[in-house]
């Protein structure tokens, strides 16, 4: 190439893959005229009902305060301390209609409702004028005809009761409505939740929050019926509408969570089966935000205090992980400096890793002077560990399938000053083949849909479905497969295999282990880890060997770790377990 | 994957020699095992013969690595020494300089280093002798050529080169790719 080459980015041309450009994007229509009524908050209908039942029995026996207050009331849209409109829309709206039909008594009577946030609200505004700029910016919906109409109607009966309060007292009435708009506020919430228990909570049907989908979605309103329904399904029994099924509140419930935290179906699916109500909105928030970041130091050339001094030295806040002796957790890096790039870090005294990642590690407890595989090693924080551990004994074979993610295997392997080991480049099913009872611990952190992984990488929110998981699963049977018939069986201390994952799904870690239990002469055993919760024995229709309790499962929103699963499984004997089915095979073939 | 020819182990040990002396024997005799030169892919491997054993059972088109990789022959027929041969050069090379704090960032660029930003440097260390280059705290930071002797060092300009980059450790981020 050199000085005439040519490095233009060619756009791609063809039917090929990457020839295929994103379409533009399509926005919902966001511009509506408002014909029809606004959409009301939770707070707002709740209020409205209360309202209607107040009017009702007002409308009975009126007392001779509410009739003066009416007089004074003035039209606008007055905002109450909340800063929500006191009238709805659709009050509105017969508002505006009573006006053009002349009939005053229905309004004063429509106003009533204003006289629980603000009974001075009628002397605060002084003049017509004031008030008028105020309702008009506030509240474009309504017709700001009828408005001038009412002003001038209501004008004539407040401006010589006002005029002399305003003059003397404006400053102790404001000082009053701030009192009372904190009364207020105070009372409002119990006030809420108390309605709320009388009322019941409303959730609209599936079909409305379906339309509701196609036009563009309010998402503080959508958070606020993701804990509504939480907190209905949590005592279905006592808090449920009369007539609606569990079904279908959940049906509400994963339609909103997907829409709000922007997942899809399937996954959430599988995660509501996972966790119940209230833990899965715990899950999905921890897995928006990033889990700190972690270091483990490379005992092979330094140790963890005299690291950690040294990055204080340089302004990064490190703290000390308790359960490992050798993970630091960093608290903040000044601006100018990049974890990734120190003195330190470039010397090998230490490598960047999740926190779960040493647990796999740690279950396999590798001694000195052991063979060891790993089989999907890159990009290698897992085997630099087991290789310092060793301290550069024994022998450890690395290997990844993707030649690419191989270089940073070499480049950490180099950099951390490890000498024993053989870094190869095989898809790790091989190993069964080329190796047979060779090595004396095999780690296998299979690749995975990345389910337990979801902060680091949004993608798998939305691009994961029963395809790839079951792919996934495929690849993850064949490795343990392999894995097992690669290391010895157990000779007293050594013919351990561990298997780990980055994701939380079961189809991916204990129907997997269950898978390998079944086909060959393995053993679960404890992994040593105090961290974590057991694995499932039973989950939905599920049932697996009950030593599956001995695997370990990290959750994100319970350790602030990344998402894992680790199984540890001690090899009795070479050779395959033949199931039933395959004994069948055999008698069915005449041979 | 193959033992060194007459020719490469040459190339390979006189180079060797420049950084470390006459210890080069130190490297192949070690108290835990035998260690050896290996040539896979037109690089130098430096790695334990049990483990060098092992790895010749593996099919070798997927070996990309085996204990350190010390360097490549060039197509030009010589021998390029890498960063990752550092920590073996380090423990056992008579001539080192350390510089200051403030060149560390500069070296780690690969910039040479000026007088300005050396700090201390070994007795009699003749011209043109490897050095191993480190930091005011004795992290090893790399290898160079002395651009003077001692004794000129001293009476050196503030801006001359006393010290010509060969390898940082910043070529673990800036060069990957040349590493494999």
């Amino acid at each position: 190439m050199g000085r005439a080459g040519n490095f233009q980015d060619k756009p791609k041309k063809g039917p090929g893959r990457k020839a295929r450009k994103q379409k533009d994007p399509v926005f919902p229509s966001t511009t509506k005229v408002d014909d029809e009524p606004k959409k009301l908050s939770r707070r707002q209908k709740i209020r409205a009902k209360k309202r209607t039942l107040k009017q009702e029995a007002a409308k009975a026996n009126p007392s001779k305060k509410m009739k003066k207050m009416n007089a004074k009331q003035k039209v606008g849209g007055d905002l109450d301390s909340e800063g929500e409109h006191l009238f709805s829309s659709d009050d509105m709206e017969e508002f505006t209609n009573s006006i053009k039909t002349d009939n005053i008594e229905k309004t004063q009577g429509k106003t009533k409702f204003a006289l629980f946030e603000k009974d001075d609200s009628g002397d605060e505004d002084s003049g017509g004028g004031g008030n008028e700029d105020e309702s008009e910016e506030e509240n474009d919906d309504f017709g700001v005809n009828s408005e001038d109409e009412m002003d001038d109607q209501d004008d004539d009966d407040d401006e010589d009761e006002e005029e002399e309060d305003d003059d003397k007292d404006i400053e102790k009435l404001s000082k009053k409505i701030e009192e009372k708009e904190k009364k207020m506020r105070a009372a409002g919430d119990a006030y809420l939740e108390e309605s709320a228990e009388k009322i019941g909570i409303q959730i609209p049907s599936l079909e409305e929050i379906q339309q509701e989908d196609e036009d563009s979605p309010d998402l503080p309103n959508i958070n606020a019926r993701i804990k509504d329904t939480a907190f209905v399904l949590a005592d279905f029994s006592k808090r449920r509408e009369e007539g609606r099924s569990r079904s279908e509140y959940l049906a509400i419930f994963l339609k909103d969570l997907s829409t709000y935290y922007s997942y899809n179906a399937f996954l959430m699916e599988k995660l509501l089966d996972m966790f119940g109500p209230t833990e899965l909105i715990e899950f999905l928030e921890a897995n928006e935000l990033p889990r700190p970041v972690t270091i483990r130091t490379n005992t092979l050339k330094t140790r963890r205090k005299v690291l950690a001094t040294a990055l204080i030295a340089r302004g990064i806040d490190v703290d000390v992980i308790t359960w490992s002796k050798v993970g630091l957790i960093v608290m903040r890096t000044p601006g100018n400096v990049t974890l990734g790039a120190t003195p330190e870090y470039l010397a090998g005294q230490y490598i960047l890793q999740g926190a779960s990642s040493f647990l796999p590690v740690m279950a396999l407890a590798p001694k000195e002077g052991e063979k060891i595989l790993d089989m999907c090693a890159a990009p290698g924080g897992k085997s630099t560990h087991i290789a310092a551990i060793m301290r550069n004994t024994g022998m450890i074979v690395c290997n990844d399938l993707n030649r690419d993610r191989v270089k940073a295997l070499v480049g950490n392997f180099h950099r951390m000053g490890i000498t024993n080991a053989v870094i190869t480049s095989h898809d790790g099913r091989a190993f069964a083949k080329l190796m047979p009872r060779a090595f004396d611990r095999v780690l296998v952190d299979a690749p995975c849909s990345g389910t337990g992984v979801i902060s680091k990488d949004e993608r798998v929110k939305t691009s994961k479905d029963v395809r790839d998981v079951q792919r996934c699963s495929h690849i993850q049977k064949e490795l343990l497969l392999a894995a097992i018939d690669s290391v010895h069986k157990f000779d007293g201390q050594n013919g351990y295999v561990i298997y780990s994952t980055c994701s939380i799904l079961v189809e991916e870690n204990e129907a997997v282990i269950e898978y390998a239990l079944k086909k060959r002469n393995v053993k679960i055993v404890p992994t040593g880890l105090d961290l974590g919760k057991s694995g499932y024995v039973r989950y939905r229709q599920h049932r697996f060997h009950p030593s599956m309790k001995l695997c370990k499962r990290v959750y994100p929103h319970s350790y602030n770790m990344d998402g894992f699963f680790v199984a540890k499984l001690k090899k009795l004997s070479d050779g395959v377990l033949k199931t039933t089915e395959d004994e069948e095979n055999d008698s069915i073939s005449p041979r | 994957m193959r033992p060194l020819k007459n020719e490469e182990t040459v190339l390979v040990f006189t180079k060797l020699k420049k950084y470390i002396g006459s210890n080069v024997r130190a490297l192949l005799e070690r108290s835990d095992g035998l260690y050896c030169f290996r040539l896979h892919n037109g690089r130098i491997y430096y790695v334990k013969e049990d483990i060098m054993k092992f790895a010749a059972t593996l099919p070798r088109d997927n070996i990309v690595s085996l204990g350190v990789c010390f360097g490549k022959i060039t197509k030009g027929g010589k021998f390029l020494l890498h960063i990752t041969a550092l920590d073996f050069l380090h423990p056992y090379c008579q001539n080192k300089i350390w510089i200051k704090e403030s060149a560390e960032q500069n070296f780690m660029y690969g910039n040479h280093v000026y007088k300005s930003g050396l700090s201390r440097i070994s007795e009699n260390t003749p011209k043109y002798a490897g050095v191993v280059v480190l930091s005011s705290k004795d992290i090893p930071l790399g290898f160079g050529v002395a651009a003077k002797a001692t004794a000129e060092c001293r009476h050196a300009d503030p801006m001359d080169i006393i010290c010509f980059h060969q390898a940082d450790i910043g070529e673990y981020v800036r060069n990957e790719e040349a590493l494999i």
